[in-house]
């Protein structure tokens, strides 16, 4: 009963399908759909933190934090679009989210 | 055994409550749940050895990034009952994806082999030589010094745009201007008055 690198890949792979999910879930929900996004992010945290350890090999750490800092980046502007853009419309609903259509 | 039994635990707990961020029908239990993934995450992490990222983890991520999430989720006022009026409806379309996207993983988890002429990049040295801690800092602030540079520049437009983004002014609110108080000089702000003893200032 070793724990070997496919088990965190498969736990990985589970959290990933469910961020995929929520997005679809709950399309008209913008926060979820952001929450969702780091999910996926982390599912990939963790299989580069997996072959880094497995291979012997430190650079997937490296990698890991790169993508922490741009998952910190987007979550923020992100946030940030989201209280602007309730603040002039009064609504998060996605389907709603139409000015650009013309 | 121990570490299997810690590992099953992590990864059981971490994907219960991804499943739940997902589900919950308030954001807020949606956000506490999100951060229950991320602690059990940071425990996975140590398990394979990355007590660093474990710690960022812990540190930055869930005590900055989901703490602001729960601030936004709290600040706006929305009716979260009518976002989730379509969520049967978009229940078979997104099941349908999630299976597809989660068959086509196990396939590759069944497949997959390592090249076997791969090197190491930046081979972990041992740990009972040298921490994780400090052996990530040896080769990122040596080698990766411009990713790590890069990596803060990405931090600092994130940072300037969230607050040209959320800052706005009221026309009708009075503000501090640091310039014009700076720039006061004694000549224009203060008068000296001669006055004679025993009379008025008139």
């Amino acid at each position: 009963m070793t724990i070997g690198l496919s088990h965190y890949l498969t736990v990985a792979a589970i959290l990933f399908t469910l961020g995929i999910f929520g997005i679809f879930l709950n399309r008209k929900n913008v926060i979820v759909i952001l929450m969702s996004i780091e999910l996926m992010l982390l599912a990939v945290n963790i299989n580069l933190v997996a072959f880094s350890a497995f291979q012997g090999d430190l650079v997937g750490q490296v990698f890991a934090m790169i993508v922490l800092t741009v998952a910190a980046a987007e979550a923020a502007i992100g946030l940030a679009i989201v209280v602007v853009y309730f603040r002039n419309r009064g609504t998060i609903d996605v389907a709603e989210i139409d000015l650009l259509k013309g | 055994m121990l570490a299997a039994f810690f590992f099953y635990l992590f990864a059981t707990v971490c994907v219960g409550a991804a499943f739940m961020v997902i589900a919950a029908r308030n954001p807020v239990h949606a956000v506490l749940f999100l951060i229950l993934a991320f602690f059990n995450a940071a425990g996975l992490f140590v398990l394979l050895g990355a007590e660093f990222l474990a710690m960022i983890l812990v540190v930055v991520y869930v005590g900055a990034v989901l703490v602001l999430f729960l601030f936004v989720v709290m600040m706006l006022d929305v009716d979260f009952a009518e976002l989730r009026a379509g969520f049967l409806k978009f229940l078979p379309v997104g099941a349908l994806v999630g299976l597809v996207l989660l068959v086509e993983l196990v396939f590759i988890l069944a497949a997959w082999v390592t090249a076997p002429d791969i090197v190491a990049q930046a081979p972990t040295p041992p740990a009972a030589l040298i921490s994780n801690t400090e052996a990530i800092g040896q080769i990122l602030y040596t080698r990766y010094v411009y990713l790590f540079q890069a990596a803060g520049l990405i931090l600092l437009v994130a940072m300037i745009g969230a607050i040209v983004l959320t800052l706005h002014h009221k026309r009708y609110v009075r503000r501090q201007s640091i310039a014009e108080q700076v720039g006061r000089t004694r000549e224009e702000s203060v008068e000296l008055v001669e006055v004679e003893s025993g009379r008025g200032l008139s």
